[in-house]
């Protein structure tokens, strides 16, 4: 298990959620993925994807203009 | 069951395609059966290594094309199929006017599908066309 960082940022709806899948799929169960993203959407849009597929919300933080979304593969 | 999305993109402008890309990749990587159906002047841009951009409808197209940060919608259809087994299936009637073959489209493109058969996979879906 490790935890892998996925910058995202400067990117618009879906770009975010569309380079997390990407990396959620190399990852492995257990893992976790800390997404960086500028795009607000994505503060709604990946928890709902998260939910969906199920995986995991570790954490969803803002600093300085940017969200951190800890998310945690599942499955 | 499962959630079917149904994507029909007839038009060939930037901020069409762009839609149609965003439906298609994120239902398919949300889940959702996605099949996308290309006719009309949508269906040009899917040629294989064609590098003709589709022109801007408005001002919201112009300033996606100036903002790399806007996910390419090529690039948004083929995720929709790598990442989420979209199928985007061409319509033969336009293939045949343009003298199209099934190798002539990107490699995500296919199978040829006609009408009947994409309505009658359609029925009980979310319709989106753009």
């Amino acid at each position: 298990m490790s935890e892998k960082l996925v910058d995202a940022r400067d990117t618009y709806c879906p770009g975010p959620l569309m380079e997390l899948i990407t990396h959620m799929k190399k990852a492995e169960v257990g893992d976790v993925l800390e997404l960086l993203s500028t795009d607000e959407g994505t503060v709604n849009d990946v928890p709902e994807w998260v939910d969906k597929i199920g995986h995991e919300m570790v954490s969803s933080e803002e600093a300085d203009g940017v969200w951190h979304l800890k998310i945690r593969k599942m499955k | 069951m499962s959630n079917r999305i149904s994507v029909i993109c007839i038009t060939g402008t930037r901020e069409k395609l762009q839609m149609g890309a965003m439906v298609a990749s994120v239902g398919a990587a949300t889940g959702a059966d996605v099949t996308v159906f290309l006719s009309m002047n949508a269906l040009p841009y899917f040629v294989k290594d064609s590098t003709e951009v589709a022109p801007s409808e408005g001002e919201m197209g112009r300033v996606m094309d100036a903002e790399p940060g806007v996910p390419d919608y090529k690039e948004l259809f083929q995720q929709a199929v790598e990442l989420g087994d979209a199928k985007i299936l061409p319509c033969p009637m336009v293939m045949d006017v343009l003298k199209l073959s099934k190798d002539d489209l990107m490699d995500e493109v296919g199978p040829v599908t006609g009408l009947t058969k994409f309505l009658s996979d359609a029925e009980g879906s979310q319709v989106f066309t753009f």
